[in-house]
């Protein structure tokens, strides 16, 4: 139990504490801002999955760092971008940030994805801006020459800035928002459960899906996978301190043959992805 | 002229006075990739029980303003699962190992020191008796001079190494707590733990930690720590390790000068991973600009002026 650090199998050890200039910030949707970020080291380094722990500001108001999964990394160019939604103070800052001002970036932190062999059938989930992981990992996928059957949902239609990027990667993204401004109207989990029960659609079950959300949404996935018995891995969020596994904050359950029937696992290290399998789902 | 700053805490050898708070720092590998290890004075490395904990639930810490709360519970994997698993890694830098213990009752730290005092590699004890975020023992012992005393002579008899005792800043008066586990043998004193605090959600309306109740850090308990290591300066004559809210060199030297000899990094190294080493090169820095030429004639120099 517990993350002593080198010991913890499959992690990547190699992380950089930068000064990163920023190089673009945009608002993308209502809340939803993108920032590319000049960090080479880092974005030599980062796998779909990880994520950085950014410094949003020099004072000690907010004090903590913030965590954001990297949206994608340009290694030609040594650069990160990241897709964010303002939810609280330290994003407000951070979405101030212009052009040529410097944050302190710790990272690629964590364990990302693991990706699927050539063959492999491929489906992709994403919730929110719970997609902002899978658009890396999306990116990966169509290098490799591997396709995907890619499920993305949001509240409504603006909320979607990801949409034209994965088209252009060359997948046909199914889309629900809650609001029916495009898409499904619904829950992207109520679609795919709609198509997987459609013998009309030929549904192709998986080897493997990848997903990031909202917990109800991942919880609702997790029960049609697991009915299934589709292997996923799942990329989770829990409050982080330090993102490197000593402040022990970010705990989550997973499955244990213990007293207990789990343990207490870290996101910052042991993930954030996790196989779906072991988490525990209930209290999720 | 490069200035001494070794110091001496309760018989444990440092070659400066910057060490981690507990439970901020891990065991070493999780910082070892940002900073050398070997720079440090000493480390103090998470809580240690005689048995895995599991902790609380989630969430584990909020942030407050220029502070956070937390309640982890002293997750860890144990003692035998430390010296075996963690140890071993220290043991590859030149610092002083201190292992912070915790017990649910005087008994388990009798252990703890047994088995510690028989692992090698260990250079001192940090005896937490004052975790607000533990239900049986932690502050139940800190918070009382007697019973702290009980924990302390129970170690002493238990171990040679030496017993540094972290006192909580959540009591009446800190200064009799320190004065009891003087006499009973402590051989130096940590300053402080944590504040007991809370938040709530106004939204959801309820306690926003899993557990209810945390322990405040970070820049806003300063003046608190440093009020306590100035009160407890002048009524023992132990060696103090000063921490709260120490982010920069300049808070590090206000504990020194309200009477710590050596000082912990805490919160500043979820925030700074290096915060330890730059905090270290501005001490330095400010000694070279003060012509300060031993640290020691910094330890609580307020108190003479």
């Amino acid at each position: 139990m517990g993350s002593i650090g080198t010991s913890v199998k499959g992690r990547v050890e190699l992380s950089f504490l930068i000064d990163a200039l920023v190089i673009k910030q945009e608002r993308v949707g209502p809340g939803l801002y993108f920032m590319e970020l000049q960090a080479p080291e880092i974005a030599r380094k980062a796998v779909p999955g990880q994520f950085v722990h950014m410094q949003v500001s020099r004072e000690l108001e907010p004090l903590l760092r913030r965590p954001f999964s990297i949206y994608n990394a340009d290694q030609d160019k040594g650069r990160l971008e990241l897709l964010y939604q303002v939810v609280g103070k330290g994003t407000e800052i951070l979405s101030k940030a212009a052009p040529g001002q410097n944050l302190s970036v710790l990272g690629p932190l964590g364990r990302g994805f693991v990706l699927p062999e050539k063959g492999q059938k491929v489906m992709v989930v994403g919730g929110g801006i719970g997609i902002a992981p899978l658009v890396f990992l999306l990116k990966e996928l169509a290098a490799g020459g591997i396709s995907a059957e890619v499920y993305l949902g949001a509240r409504t239609k603006t909320c979607l800035p990801s949409l034209s990027q994965v088209g252009s990667m060359g997948f046909q993204p199914k889309v629900a928002s809650d609001d029916g401004t495009i898409g499904y109207h619904g829950q992207i989990t109520a679609l795919l459960e709609r198509d997987m029960a459609d013998t009309a659609i030929a549904f192709l079950k998986p080897d493997m899906a990848y997903a990031c959300g909202p917990k109800p949404m991942l919880k609702s996935l997790a029960r049609l996978l697991l009915a299934k018995h589709i292997p996923f891995q799942v990329s989770l969020e829990e409050h982080m301190g330090c993102g490197v596994g000593a402040c022990l904050s970010c705990a989550c359950k997973i499955k244990a043959n213990n007293q207990e029937g789990y343990l207490y696992r870290h996101v910052c290290v042991n993930g954030p992805v996790f196989p779906g399998e072991e988490v525990v789902w209930d209290e999720a | 002229m490069k200035p001494e700053l070794s110091v001496n805490i309760g018989g444990i050898k440092m070659k400066n006075p910057v060490t981690t708070a507990s439970g901020t720092f891990g065991y070493g590998p999780e910082y070892a990739p940002y900073i050398d290890l070997n720079r440090l004075g000493a480390i103090v490395v998470k809580g240690t029980t005689l048995k895995s904990r599991q902790g609380n639930p989630t969430p584990r810490i909020v942030e407050t303003p220029s502070g956070m709360l937390n309640a982890i519970g002293l997750q860890n994997p144990g003692v035998d699962y430390f010296i075996e698993r963690a140890l071993p890694f220290l043991s590859n830098f030149d610092l002083p190992v201190i292992v912070n213990i915790s017990g649910d009752t005087v008994e388990d730290y009798g252990l703890l020191a047994g088995k510690l005092d028989s692992a090698s590699g260990v250079a001192g004890l940090e005896v937490n008796i004052s975790c607000p975020n533990v239900k049986k023992g932690g502050l139940q012992f800190g918070s009382d001079p007697e019973s702290a005393a009980e924990v302390v002579r129970v170690i002493k008899s238990s171990t040679g190494l030496p017993v540094i005792v972290k006192l909580s800043p959540n009591v009446t008066s800190i200064t009799d707590l320190a004065v009891s586990v003087a006499e009973a043998g402590a051989d130096a004193l940590s300053l402080i733990n944590t504040i007991l605090g809370m938040a709530i959600d106004i939204k959801a309306r309820r306690p926003v930690l899993g557990n209810i109740m945390g322990g405040l850090s970070g820049p806003a308990v300063r003046p608190v720590a440093v009020r306590c290591v100035w009160q407890v300066y002048k009524a023992v004559k132990l060696p103090i390790i000063g921490m709260g809210g120490i982010v920069s060199a300049e808070d590090a030297i206000e504990f020194i000068l309200a009477g710590a000899s050596a000082v912990a990094v805490g919160t500043a190294n979820f925030v700074n991973p290096r915060a330890t080493v730059e905090i270290l090169e501005g001490i330095e820095e400010y000694c070279r600009k003060y012509g300060c030429r031993d640290i020691q004639e910094l330890v609580g120099a307020a108190h003479r002026q």
